[in-house]
């Protein structure tokens, strides 16, 4: 997917809040707008049970009423983000919606695996970093992929988990099935010798 | 001496094309992708974009289920989906697997089904194996032996085009469940207090393996209702060790080995167990013994209650925002609360054995007035079964629906949903907000306690009806 990934390195940012745990992708995307067979255009979906009623006029409770996409790009969410189902709707829907990176101080495996091969960056924290975050809205944040650090302005510098290799793919714009594809030689050579019965 | 292995890491092993290093994720050999209309369009895209075939067709498996609708079709065959784009996209499937010499089991299909029952009720699930699916419930297959795990449409794109992931390791979560379950207590009551005593994310980074006594004395359904829900709690995968209960499972089963490869298989399956000295990385301990038929209170599936309990009277914002869209009171009862619809159905609990148990408790009893139960056997193969022994007929008889097999109000895609506000208790997998209809409150419950709640029209303890002739 990388060839729309595009290469970066920082994303510079102040951040919305959604100050909430266990956000599922349920709520990120509804099922009702999987029936898509593009990976486009999702924004407009997501999070679309939060912004509005079943009769499409917008929610005066909507939490994300206020987000601006221009200058916040950076989402700061509750614990377990992404939990439930596996649809990669959810970060093509947070992409589309304006956001190029998630911070919370733990993520669902396949959410955190899915973002990561969109280019959608998840940042995991303290919840000490969590909660002062959550406790101030639209803060300015810088974050470095290559160095893995987010830096929260008047608060400090702090390191975050990525393995080497997704902030390699990250950075460059490398295509983790083209490094799959660089081994077929091991992959045929498995078919052939170990290959477990079918 | 070297430390023995765990299931898991036997099955890991046997898989690895690549080792992981410290700048790259292990290459790991998939066996078997299972393909539904979903999460699948955007991946043969991509392959499409990039010029790539799928390397092994021979090694994916593909149905229809979750956009597909549970009504008949008319007279000249035609079926009505929830919207065209729903129809399109099952379409779209038939033109991909066409495209790629994929088995598509479609309308046509005795064995078409949800992805996760059709695979084991056709041989393909196998000790052993790694198997993926875009789908998070693929933990099913685990039951079996296998490492089965949800992955993401690009991952779906990988395995078409490689066979293979890019995967770290996780690490080993032991559950160790001991004891007899009471009567009245199913798998599905066993899963959902593991997953309110662990919680959302206790096992998030880990796979499970189930053991001890309770699942041994498990049969195959009941340890994949088990398994099924392992990404409840944030596992990427739930396994059982394969025993002569799995075995005599797959015998005979038309994808399932046969004559001498058979012997061979059996005997290379029972070397997979856990060895007596395998660690996992954390092991809970469970007392089966002390479990009562289990329910959901809120909005996720760690909010758990045994349903002879109270709705526990918390202060924090969680329990708060999911009280009040639950629109229950902490401190209260939940049995008792009206019942919109009963749903019965979904990977999680859609196969015979589930079947049977709910229509024994509906048997020459009457559905509540004004409840609404609808019944959604998981496959084809399931549903011929069913009405082979009448239970399709006990279901009507009872004031209930019979529907066609698919995913339906699990999630609502394909149009099952239920109205705002209305009361679900539901024998699939998630309680979350919506999941299954705008404002719709989802009680997860096993297919007795859901029989039993459609008998009264509200929440209701299955032990009411133990013993009782109707």
């Amino acid at each position: 997917m990388s060839s729309r990934q595009q290469e970066q390195s920082v994303i510079e940012s102040r951040t919305f809040n959604l100050p909430v745990d266990n956000i599922d992708t349920d709520q990120i995307i509804p099922a009702q707008f999987l029936t898509t067979t593009e990976r486009h255009g999702l924004g407009q979906y997501c999070f679309h049970s939060w912004r509005f009623h079943g009769d499409g006029s917008e929610k005066t409770s909507n939490p994300l009423r206020r987000h601006d996409p221009a200058t916040q790009q950076v989402l700061v969410a509750g614990s377990n983000f992404g939990c439930g189902s596996s649809r990669e709707h959810a970060p093509w829907a947070l992409l589309d919606f304006g956001f190029r990176a998630v911070i919370s101080s733990r993520f669902a495996d396949i959410f955190r695996s899915n973002a990561l091969k969109n280019g959608l960056l998840p940042v995991t924290v303290d919840e000490a970093v969590a909660d002062f975050l959550l406790d101030h809205p639209d803060r300015a944040v810088r974050i470095d992929i290559a160095r893995h650090t987010l830096a929260i302005e008047g608060y400090g510098e702090f390191e975050f988990p990525l393995d080497s290799f997704s902030a390699y793919c990250l950075t460059r714009g490398i295509d983790q099935l083209d490094f799959i594809l660089q081994h077929e030689d091991e992959i045929a050579s498995y078919e052939g010798t170990d290959a477990p019965r079918s | 001496m070297s430390q023995g292995l765990t299931l898991f890491e036997k099955v890991w092993r046997r898989h690895v094309v690549r080792e992981e290093t410290a700048d790259t994720p292990a290459i790991l050999y998939i066996d078997l992708q299972l393909l539904h209309e979903v999460t699948s369009p955007q991946a043969f895209d991509e392959l499409q974009r990039r010029g790539l075939k799928v390397r092994r067709p021979d090694r994916c498996l593909a149905t229809i289920d979750h956009s597909t609708p549970t009504t008949p079709p008319d007279a000249d065959g035609t079926r009505h989906y929830a919207t065209a784009q729903a129809k399109a996209q099952v379409d779209l499937l038939h033109v991909n697997c066409a495209a790629h010499g994929i088995r598509l089991h479609g309308w046509d299909s005795p064995n078409r089904g949800i992805v996760h029952v059709m695979g084991p009720e056709m041989g393909a699930t196998q000790p052993g194996m790694t198997i993926v699916c875009g789908d998070s419930h693929t933990a099913t297959h685990g039951a079996f032996g296998a490492l089965a795990f949800g992955i993401g449409t690009t991952e779906v794109g990988h395995v078409l085009a490689t066979q293979c992931l890019l995967q770290s390791k996780p690490r080993t979560l032991g559950i160790r469940i001991e004891g007899e379950l009471a009567a009245g207590v199913t798998a599905k009551d066993v899963i959902l207090h593991v997953i309110g005593a662990i919680g959302v994310d206790g096992g998030t980074g880990s796979v499970i393996e189930y053991f001890g006594s309770t699942v041994r004395a498990m049969d195959m359904e009941s340890r994949m209702t088990m398994c099924n829900m392992s990404i409840e709690c944030g596992a990427r995968a739930g396994m059982v060790a394969p025993d002569q209960v799995t075995f005599d499972f797959l015998a005979g089963r038309p994808l399932a080995p046969a004559g001498a490869a058979w012997e061979r298989a059996v005997a290379d399956w029972r070397a997979l167990a856990s060895d007596p000295d395998a660690r996992y990385d954390r092991l809970v301990e469970i007392d089966a013994t002390r479990i009562r038929p289990s329910v959901t209170w809120g909005t996720n599936p760690g909010m758990v209650i045994a349903i002879d309990g109270l709705i526990p009277d918390r202060a924090d914002a969680a329990a708060r925002d999911a009280l009040e869209y639950m629109q229950l009171r902490g401190g209260a009862r939940l049995a008792g609360e009206p019942v919109n619809v009963v749903f019965i159905g979904s990977c999680t609990n859609s196969r015979l054995g589930d079947l049977r148990a709910a229509a024994a408790l509906l048997q020459g009893r009457r559905v509540a007035a004004g409840t609404r139960v609808l019944v959604v056997p998981g496959s084809e193969a399931t549903r011929q079964a069913a009405e082979a022994e009448g239970l399709d007929r006990i279901f009507r008889d009872a004031g209930a629906e019979w529907r066609e097999p698919g995913c339906s109000m699990c999630l609502g895609m394909n149009g099952d949903t239920a109205q705002p506000g209305d009361l679900v208790v539901s024998t699939s997998n998630r309680n979350f907000k919506g999941r299954q209809g705008r404002g719709v409150r989802t009680v997860l419950a096993s297919p007795l306690t859901a029989a039993a709640s459609a008998i009264t029209g509200r929440v209701t303890d299955p032990r009411e009806f133990l013993g009782k002739k109707a």
